[in-house]
């Protein structure tokens, strides 16, 4: 008999204390974000899809390697250069010398597998992940991203 | 004799425009004590607070087809989800909110209304049934079982402030409590010493009877699909929805003219209908905030706390009232 009324004694006090913890959490603020009127600052190690560095000129810092093309192991990478001469002094006398320019820069983000070889094995720190994950759409073409035409655009 | 039917459909609009719009808003009350008992804001974006979610709700269910399932009782399928409000809106007719407001006053309201919660049983019986689908019939089954048990001390307790009152009357019965809070049945009295218990009873069997969670073994998501109303959608599933929350309302209303002194002041002042909406609003709140602090119970443990705990507790105190009011 005592063990039954004790039962039902501790039953409801269990149920009070529950329900002491949600009145509490009631008038706490909440802590989601209204998501498509506010968003929340990615970390710094959130893995976007890639995006060229630019370097003091506004320029890609890209030399044309090609090694993100050759590190890549989806093949979603593509990118084409050419040759430009410039001139540059060397010890007091003009010199006249070749580099390789950017004129493009694909990545199809369909096979893109957001593994990050490409970042990792470029020598010159020219290709970042960006912190862009808005990405839905409906149609293949919008994922296929024309970086310089993004740094372009991040630019103007 | 044209004034009488003309008072008789007045009554009948404001008794179903009340509690129509009580359903509605209950379900934008119930979602957004939801949010903040789970630290999120809820529906806020249709309106200032979310305030145009019912309308945008009502507006998508009636657009939906309603689709009968093959093989199922086509008339019950259809009359299952209307019997599962009409009662409701029924039992507004007898609810006095205050001293002048109510329908009709009526010698039994009491056994009216109780007749009248006890259809709504019938009504998931039937969708459950109706709908030929194996997860409705359980569910119905169980929601039978746990209406059968739990009207028990429902009406045990029921009995007990008939019993000291001595009418059926439910205006007379707050009238009986008049007069502040001292007189109201919750507070015990020399005749009734285990009043605040007989409340509790009270309380939790008008949880289970409108299949409140942790009461809604008839609606068990994660075993039962979607319960008696799987099969519904369109304004079937809504019907189903608004005679819910207009049970609810039912049943704090009935709480507050039992147990708290329907429209009275807690200290005697300003007795009015304000009071009894304050009253059952709070009440209301308690449900939605009961609804989401616990978890839903297993129906072993939902039928022993009715028929091992609940019952032999009213029964004691009924017959201890009846003795002591004898006595004294």
């Amino acid at each position: 008999m005592g063990a039954y009324f004790s039962e039902i004694f501790r039953g409801l006090q269990s149920l009070a204390t529950g329900l002491g913890i949600t009145f509490k959490e009631f008038f706490k603020p909440v802590v989601t974000v209204p998501y498509p009127y506010e968003t929340i600052k990615m970390s710094d190690r959130f893995r976007g899809h890639i995006e060229l560095v630019e370097n003091e000129e506004g320029k890609p810092k890209c030399v044309a390697c090609g090694m993100c093309q050759r590190a890549c192991p989806s093949g979603c990478i593509s990118l084409a250069s050419k040759s430009v001469e410039y001139e540059v002094e060397v010890k007091g006398e003009m010199k006249t010398k070749k580099k390789k320019v950017l004129t493009k820069y694909n990545l199809n983000f369909t096979t893109c597998s957001l593994c990050g070889q490409c970042v990792e094995s470029c020598n010159f720190g020219a290709i970042t992940f960006s912190k862009e994950y808005n990405l839905a759409s409906s149609r293949k073409e919008d994922f296929h991203f024309d970086l310089l035409n993004r740094l372009k655009e991040r630019n103007s | 004799m044209s004034l009488t039917i003309l008072n008789a459909v007045i009554a009948v609009v404001i008794a179903i425009a009340f509690a129509a719009l009580n359903a509605a808003y209950l379900v934008w009350a119930e979602r957004r004590g939801a949010g903040r008992i789970q630290r999120r804001p809820g529906p806020n974006v249709n309106g200032p607070l979310g305030l145009l979610q019912p309308p945008a709700d009502g507006l998508k269910l009636m657009t939906k087809q309603l689709v009968i399932p093959g093989g199922a009782d086509k008339a019950l399928f259809m009359v299952a989800p209307v019997l599962a409000m009409a009662p409701a809106i029924m039992s507004f007719v007898t609810i006095p909110f205050s001293d002048s407001i109510v329908a009709r006053s009526m010698d039994i309201g009491v056994l009216m209304i109780f007749a009248f919660a006890s259809l709504g049983a019938m009504s998931v019986l039937l969708a459950g049934w109706s709908s030929r689908n194996k997860y409705g019939v359980m569910a119905s089954v169980r929601a039978v079982s746990q209406n059968i048990s739990y009207e028990i001390p429902m009406l045990i307790t029921v009995i007990t402030i008939v019993m000291m009152t001595g009418t059926m009357n439910l205006k007379e019965l707050v009238a009986s409590q008049s007069g502040g809070i001292w007189n109201w049945n919750i507070v015990p009295s020399l005749s009734s010493p285990l009043m605040p218990i007989s409340f509790l009873i009270f309380f939790t069997c008008s949880l289970a009877e409108t299949n409140r969670a942790p009461f809604d073994l008839g609606e068990a998501e994660s075993e039962l699909v979607a319960g008696f109303h799987t099969e519904y959608g369109s304004m079937g599933f809504g019907l189903f929805f608004m005679g819910e929350y207009a049970n609810i309302v039912i049943g704090a209303s009935l709480i507050t003219i039992l147990f708290l002194g329907g429209w009275d002041c807690p200290l005697g002042l300003f007795p009015g209908v304000w009071w009894f909406l304050l009253k059952i609003y709070v009440l209301i709140f308690s449900f939605i905030w009961i609804r989401w602090t616990f978890p839903r119970t297993t129906i072993y443990g939902l039928l022993n706390l009715s028929w091992k705990i609940l019952i032999p507790i009213s029964l004691f105190n009924l017959l201890l009232t009846a003795g002591l009011l004898k006595v004294f």
